[in-house]
């Protein structure tokens, strides 16, 4: 191979010319990915909003979200109910659902980079059971208070998934430990916080374990206004900060710290801005919305198959995927076993797993060819 | 009083100052990796680093691009030392091709050749970017391949992307280590062919870590033998790659020769 502008084959380097077409291509590929995931995700969140066991009119639903905006007079005439159900019930579930996804999407996709383990993600390192641990602790210490302490539930299970989180990733920051070990001590945590949840429902009285169940299988059911502002501004935060990181993404997913040093980026400051995004935004999300695992782990997969490696592209994709998987999850849960609600949490493996078994298996096919 | 001819001065004994070396020692878990180690890598020569599994080439190399601190000595690119250096102000100086990727998470080949460009990404525009990125790509024939999985690439492949990307750095010293132990002989040859022609073309210092002692004779401008840390001998391939230093660094009786005007190296008994 010459140095001379030949190709390969020996042909004249005039022919690379047509080089910039190709990267054009795969741009206009990538921009018509985006619009039909964006679309799918405006489709579904409206159907989210608008279908439910109580029927509401597209045409009522927004005459109803919009009414409050237009001055006095203008106000079309809504049922009140329909009113409140949009506005306390609809809106925040799945606003919730898609902050949801979308954050644990984009944990799991910066995690991954920055250990470049394709197997790591909030939910595999043992931070949502964590906080699942710790949300159990506080159930139960509040003893009959009810719905009254909803607020230590959330600072507990919080606690616990930082505290989880700073264990593991001190670990890693240790010389030498690799990333299988760190998806090992996770699993191991996910186990002993398992175990500890488990344990802590025996003792818990049948009031409590009606509680405690609903952080086990996580869902959105009975999103609330101040969950969305919580997990809305930490995402509002943690996105651009995440964002501002990708070229080091890259290269950490390119060969790990000494490549990134090497490409000029400080190393140990990067990994501990990124984490502690990733685990800031999980443990919101998770002290809220419970455990909901794989969305985390499959979302940023999709996004690599989809539309590449590239954390610049990467990252905005896979929180759109996250959002999209965790709405529809939710949809299902609410259609499958009407009126009855299966929590998202449940079904989001059933969607995930498959998902994930087949890029499994097409990427061992595609390493063993 | 100044007087404007001592700024080009300045600036040609920085440039002959090189990447440097002093008295560099490196303990890494109670072991003694390097010990007093002076060497220097200027503009313009390719200088082959050679020694037996484990006298320290690797470590030397990390220790020559800032990525370990040695315990004692200094490194200092064209007199300025690496420690007091921004990491992005040493990615502009000293590029770094490790030995092996391994997976990069789904990074198509003009995305890690792209990488290259992050100690300049402040500096230019995404159009500038594109430009020099897909100009690295065709010089080193990888514009047909520039959107494939580089997870995908044969081991030839993959070293020419790395080499790609450090070229596409635009350092004025390349830290190579090993890049020919994971290729067949046309993968080896094609590697260091490129490696010679960018210190022809382009006047940077290449060192490269190699175990190919034959291929280090013919690429070559000056050898460093490393053996249990230290340097042994360096100078030119006749001078270092004598059977009385080889059977000294690596335990091995060799013939060396020269047929047509290339150097061999036959190991022929364990001494």
């Amino acid at each position: 191979m010459s140095l001379s502008g030949q190709g390969p084959d020996g042909l004249p380097g005039g022919l690379w010319g047509r080089l910039p077409n190709i990267r054009r291509g795969a741009a206009a590929r990538r921009a018509a990915t985006f619009a039909i995931l964006g679309l799918l995700l405006v489709v579904v969140a409206l159907y989210s909003t608008f279908h439910g066991v109580a029927r509401i009119p597209v045409g009522t639903g927004v005459a109803a979200l919009l009414s409050p905006l237009l001055p006095a007079g203008w106000r079309p005439d809504v049922p009140a109910a329909s009113v409140a159900i949009l506005t306390t019930l609809r809106l925040p579930r799945t606003l919730l659902a898609l902050i949801a996804g979308a954050g644990l999407a984009v944990a799991g996709a910066a995690m991954q980079g920055i250990t470049r383990n394709p197997l790591v993600s909030p939910y595999t390192i043992g931070i949502s059971p964590a906080a699942s641990f710790g949300a159990s602790v506080a159930i139960l210490m509040a003893a009959d208070h009810g719905m009254a302490s909803y607020a230590p539930v959330v600072v507990a299970a919080f606690l616990a998934a930082l505290a989880c989180a700073a264990f593991v990733l001190g670990l890693s920051a240790l010389r030498g430990v690799t990333g299988t070990v760190l998806v090992l001590a996770g699993v191991g945590l996910s186990y002993l916080f398992g175990a500890l949840a488990a344990t802590l429902q025996f003792i818990a009285t049948e009031q409590q374990l009606a509680v405690i169940v609903h952080w086990a299988f996580g869902s959105v059911n009975g999103a609330t206004w101040p969950a969305v502002q919580v997990t809305g501004v930490v995402l509002a935060i943690v996105l651009p900060v995440l964002a501002a990181h990708a070229w080091a993404l890259n290269a950490f997913a390119a060969g790990g710290d000494e490549v990134a040093s090497s490409l000029g980026f400080a190393v140990a400051r990067t990994r501990i801005v990124v984490t502690v995004c990733a685990v800031l935004i999980t443990a919101a999300i998770v002290s809220y919305a419970g455990v909901i695992g794989f969305v985390g782990l499959v979302a940023p997969h999709i996004g690599r198959l989809m539309v590449g490696g590239d954390h610049r592209v990467l990252l905005p994709f896979s929180a759109m995927a996250g959002a999209l998987l965790l709405l529809l999850a939710d949809l299902t849960g609410r259609l499958l076993f009407a009126p009855v609600v299966v929590p998202a949490g449940i079904v989001v493996a059933y969607l995930g797993v498959p998902v994930f078994l087949h890029l499994l298996l097409g990427r061992t096919r595609g390493a063993s060819s | 009083m100044t007087t404007p001819d001592i700024v080009p001065d300045i600036a040609a004994a920085a440039a002959a100052a090189g990447l440097a070396c002093t008295a560099l020692s490196l303990r890494r878990r109670g072991r003694a990796i390097l010990s007093d180690v002076t060497l220097s890598l200027r503009q313009g020569e390719l200088v082959c680093l050679v020694g037996p599994n484990g006298a320290g080439k690797s470590s030397l190399i990390r220790c020559l691009d800032g990525l370990w601190r040695p315990g004692g000595g200094t490194v200092a690119v064209e007199g300025r030392p690496l420690h007091s250096l921004s990491r992005e102000a040493v990615a502009r100086l000293i590029a770094y091709v490790p030995q092996a990727a391994g997976e990069t998470m789904a990074l198509s080949v003009a995305e890690m050749v792209a990488l290259g460009r992050a100690p300049h990404r402040h500096r230019e525009s995404a159009t500038e970017r594109a430009g020099r990125v897909a100009a690295a790509l065709a010089r080193f024939g990888l514009g047909a391949m520039a959107e494939r999985a580089f997870d995908e690439l044969s081991g030839g492949e993959r070293q020419r992307v790395l080499l790609a990307r450090a070229f596409v750095q635009d350092a004025r010293y390349l830290l190579l280590d090993e890049p020919t132990s994971a290729l067949d002989l046309r993968h080896q040859l094609d590697a260091l062919q490129i490696v010679r022609g960018l210190v022809d073309e382009l006047g940077v210092g290449v060192m490269v870590a190699i175990h190919d002692l034959a291929a280090a004779a013919r690429f070559a401008d000056r050898i460093v033998l490393l053996s249990a840390g230290q340097v042994q001998t360096e100078g030119a391939w006749q001078d270092v790659l004598t059977p009385d230093h080889i059977r000294t660094a690596f335990g091995v009786e060799v013939t060396v020769g020269s047929a047509d005007g290339l150097p061999y190296i036959i190991p022929a008994a364990v001494a």
